[in-house]
C-alpha cells in the first residue's frame, strides 16, 4: 500500500544509508566516548546506529536554530587614493540543504511549532529560520517511552501527535511501520522497504490507538495565562519557587521552545561576520543595559518571565499555543530539580487567593 | 544546496554615512546621517518616536530612536550616550564614516490621537532625544496643538542637550521649563529633580497628554507625580529604553510581559504597561 512501509530492525541502517544519499539525515545518537547516556541529533554516517529507546538528552532545535550561525558578514576595505577613507561591503548568501529528522519525538516536533510562530508569523519573517524550515523533513516515533518528569499530555499533546510530522514511526514486533503524513514525505518513503503485511499493520493500529489514550503527566496546564497575570506581582510566590535556582540556565540550553538569541560581530583585521547565538533569560546579563540598569535583576524576576513566557506571554500572543511541549528536560536537566510542571501548576491552585 | 540572496532580510543593515557629529554634553553626540542610496533615503518615511539599529560593523549594533522629525528629512539624526562597547566606537565615528542603518522600527507616536490636546514633555538626560522628534514634528504643525510645555532637567546646565535650539523651540510657541539637579554658578532657570519641579508647576490634567522619558527612576517618580496631580494612565506615555537585539520583535529580551519595547513600543500608553511596571 502506498505511503506505508514496514522497515525490518536488522534492515534499518540499509534503510538509512538509502535515505542519506538522497537528503542530509540528522539521527538520534551519542558523540560521547565516556558517556554513552548523553544523546543528542547528529548527522547520520553510514554504519552509525540511531538511538531510538529512548529521549535525547538535547532535543534537535538545533537543526533549524543551530548554536551559532552567520547572520552575514561584512569587509572594509581602503580607498587607495584617500586612505582615510573606509568602505564597507555587505554579504548576506547562506546555504541551506535539504535535511530529515529520524527519530524525532512528539515532543521535540511540537517544540517547533512555538518557533514557527515567533520566527515566521510575526510582522517581520526571520528568513535563515524559515529557509531552513522549508526543507527539513521530520520522521517522529510514536512514544512508548515516557518516563516520570514527561508531561506532554499537560500541555494540550500526547505520545501520539502527529503536528508538525512529516512521517509517523510506529515500533511493531520486529521493526517499524512507517507512514507517510505529507506530499514531501510520499516521494521519499518508497525505496525504504516493504510493504507492510496485514498483522503489522493491525499492530501498528493498535500501537497509535493505545498511545493516543495513554496520558503523559496528571496537570493540566493549558490555559493558565489568567492564573499567570493574577500571580505576577506576587513576590512571595516567586520567591519561594525559585529560591533554589543557580541561575545556571541549563533549563533553556535542552529547551525546544526557548529561542531567545543574541547577536554579536566578529572581527579579524578588515573582514567579520555578526553572528545569532543562544543566549538564556536565566542570565543576569541578559537584560542588563550599558547604564547598569537591569529591568530583571534577581533570579525571581528571572524564572517568573521564563514560566510566564511559555504559559501567558506566547498563549496571549498566538492563540492560546503553550510555549512548553511537555518534554520534561529542563526537569530533569535541572541540577537543584526545579520542576516547572509544579510552579505553573501551583498558579493555577487557589489563584484567587491573591487579589 | 541551494545559495540564498534573501529578499528581505530584515536582519541586513542599508549602509549609511554620518554627515556631522554635533558635541552635545561630556558624552552624548548627536550624529545626522542619510543613507548611502538616495532613492532610499528620498522616500524613507517614519512616525516620530521609531527608532533604528545603527551598526559599527566589528563592534555591533544598538537602538537609538531617530529624534529629527518626519518633517525635516535632509538627514536622520542620532543621539548616542558613551556608555558601552557599541556606543563607545559609535563616539569615535566621523564625518563621513559608512555605518549600518536598520529603520524604521518600533510603532512611535500616535499623534494624530494627540490633535487638540495640550501636550506636556517631560524629559531627563538624554531622554529628551525622543521627545524632542515629537516636539518638532508639533512645532512644524503648530496649529493641531494646544498649550505645549516642556519640562527638561539634567545633572548640571552642562548635561543638557539640544541648548543650541532652546531659542527655536520657544519660538515655536513652547513654554520651556528647564532644571538642574542643584546649584551651579550663572545658571538663571530651575533647581531640582524632575519630580518635584513637575509638583511645583503642577500642570492641569485637563485635555492634556504627558509624554515622559528618562532614566527608570526618574520615570518611576514622574508617573507618581503625574497621579497626584490626576492625570489618568491612558493620558500617560512613555517611551522606553531596554537593551535590544534584533529589533524586530523576535531575539525576546526586551518584552515586557507579551509585548515587545522593539515591536510594540517603544511607546507606550501607561494604561498598556500597568501591573508590569516592576520591569520597567
Amino acid at each position: 500500500m502506498a505511503g506505508k512501509i514496514f522497515i525490518a530492525i536488522d534492515r534499518l541502517t540499509l534503510a538509512l544509508d538509502k535515505l542519506s544519499a538522497k537528503i542530509d539525515l540528522w539521527i538520534p545518537a551519542s558523540l560521547q566516548t565516556d558517556n554513552r547516556e548523553l544523546t543528542e541529533f547528529v548527522p547520520y554516517h553510514a554504519g552509525m546506529v540511531p538511538i531510538l529507546d529512548r529521549q535525547t538528552t538535547l532535543p534537535p532545535k538545533k537543526i533549524l536554530l543551530p548554536q551559532v550561525e552567520t547572520l552575514l558578514r561584512f569587509e572594509h576595505r581602503k580607498d587607495p587614493q584617500n586612505p582615510l577613507k573606509v568602505s564597507v561591503s555587505l554579504d548576506d548568501k547562506s546555504e541551506v540543504r535539504p535535511a530529515l529528522v529520524f527519530g524525532a519525538r512528539p515532543c521535540d516536533v511540537k517544540g517547533f511549532l512555538t518557533l514557527d510562530r515567533v520566527f515566521t508569523n510575526g510582522p517581520y519573517v526571520d528568513p535563515y529560520y524559515l529557509e531552513r524550515r522549508r526543507n527539513t523533513l521530520f520522521a517522529t516515533l510514536v512514544c512508548l517511552q515516557a518516563d516520570g518528569t514527561c508531561f506532554c499530555s499537560s500541555v494540550g499533546s500526547g505520545p501520539a501527535d502527529t503536528e508538525g510530522s512529516d512521517f509517523r514511526v510506529i515500533p511493531v514486533d520486529g521493526g517499524y511501520v512507517v507512514d507517510a503524513l505529507t506530499q514531501k514525505a510520499q516521494s521519499l518513503i518508497d525505496s525504504l522497504g516493504d510493504t507492510p503485511t496485514q498483522h503489522q499493520e493491525a499492530q501498528a493500529r493498535q500501537v497509535v490507538e493505545e498511545a493516543s489514550q495513554h496520558r503523559v503527566g496528571d496537570l493540566d496546564l493549558t490555559g493558565s495565562a489568567e492564573a499567570f497575570r493574577k500571580r505576577f506581582a506576587n513576590d512571595d510566590y516567586w520567591q519561594e519557587m525559585t529560591a533554589q535556582c543557580l541561575s545556571c540556565g541549563i533549563c533553556t540550553y535542552v529547551c525546544p521552545t526557548c529561542y531567545c538569541f543574541t547577536i554579536t560581530d566578529e572581527i579579524e583585521n578588515m573582514r567579520g561576520e555578526r553572528l545569532r547565538s543562544w543566549d538564556s533569560c536565566m542570565f543576569y546579563q541578559y537584560t542588563l543595559e550599558a547604564s547598569g540598569h537591569n529591568p530583571r535583576p534577581s533570579k525571581l524576576n528571572r524564572y517568573r518571565n521564563r514560566a510566564g513566557h511559555k504559559f501567558s506571554y506566547i498563549p496571549e500572543k498566538y492563540d492560546g499555543l503553550i510555549g512548553c511541549c511537555g518534554c520534561g528536560r529542563c526537569i530533569r536537566s535541572c541540577p537543584v530539580s526545579i520542576d516547572i510542571r509544579q510552579i505553573v501548576g501551583r498558579l493555577k491552585e487557589n489563584a484567587c487567593e491573591s487579589e | 544546496m541551494r545559495v540564498n540572496k534573501f529578499l528581505n532580510n530584515p536582519y541586513l543593515p542599508e549602509l549609511a554615512t554620518v554627515q556631522e557629529i554635533i558635541q552635545e554634553t561630556a558624552n552624548i553626540r548627536t550624529l545626522r546621517v542619510s543613507l548611502d542610496d538616495k532613492e532610499k533615503m528620498s522616500e524613507f518615511s517614519f512616525r516620530p518616536g521609531q527608532v533604528g539599529q545603527l551598526s559599527v560593523f566589528g563592534a555591533g549594533e544598538s537602538t537609538f530612536v531617530i529624534n529629527s522629525p518626519p518633517t525635516r528629512k535632509d538627514y536622520l539624526q542620532f543621539s548616542v550616550m558613551r556608555v558601552g562597547e557599541v556606543t563607545q566606537r559609535i563616539h569615535q565615528l566621523n564625518a563621513g564614516d559608512q555605518i549600518g542603518l536598520r529603520a524604521p522600527l518600533g510603532k512611535g507616536f500616535q499623534y494624530e490621537d494627540m490633535k487638540g490636546h495640550d501636550i506636556l514633555f517631560i524629559g531627563g538626560g538624554i531622554g529628551m532625544a525622543p521627545l524632542r522628534t515629537l516636539l518638532l514634528f508639533m512645532i512644524d504643525n503648530r496649529r493641531d496643538y494646544g498649550d505645549i510645555m516642556v519640562l527638561y532637567g539634567a545633572r548640571s546646565p552642562q548635561d543638557l542637550c539640544y541648548t543650541y535650539e532652546f531659542q527655536e523651540w520657544k519660538a515655536g510657541g513652547v513654554n520651556l521649563v528647564l532644571t538642574v539637579d542643584s546649584e551651579f554658578p550663572g545658571w538663571k532657570e530651575r533647581v531640582g529633580f524632575v519630580p518635584t519641579v513637575l509638583s511645583e508647576e503642577s500642570p492641569s490634567p485637563h485635555n492634556r497628554i504627558a509624554v515622559v522619558c528618562g532614566p527608570p527612576i526618574m520615570i518611576k517618580f514622574v508617573l507618581f507625580g503625574l497621579k497626584e496631580l490626576g492625570f489618568e494612565d491612558r493620558q500617560i506615555l512613555t517611551t522606553l529604553e531596554k537593551r535590544m537585539k534584533c529589533g524586530i520583535g523576535i531575539c525576546g529580551r526586551c518584552n515586557i510581559g507579551s509585548q515587545y519595547v522593539c515591536l510594540d513600543g517603544p511607546v507606550f500608553s501607561y494604561e498598556q504597561i500597568t501591573g508590569m511596571a516592576q520591569e520597567l
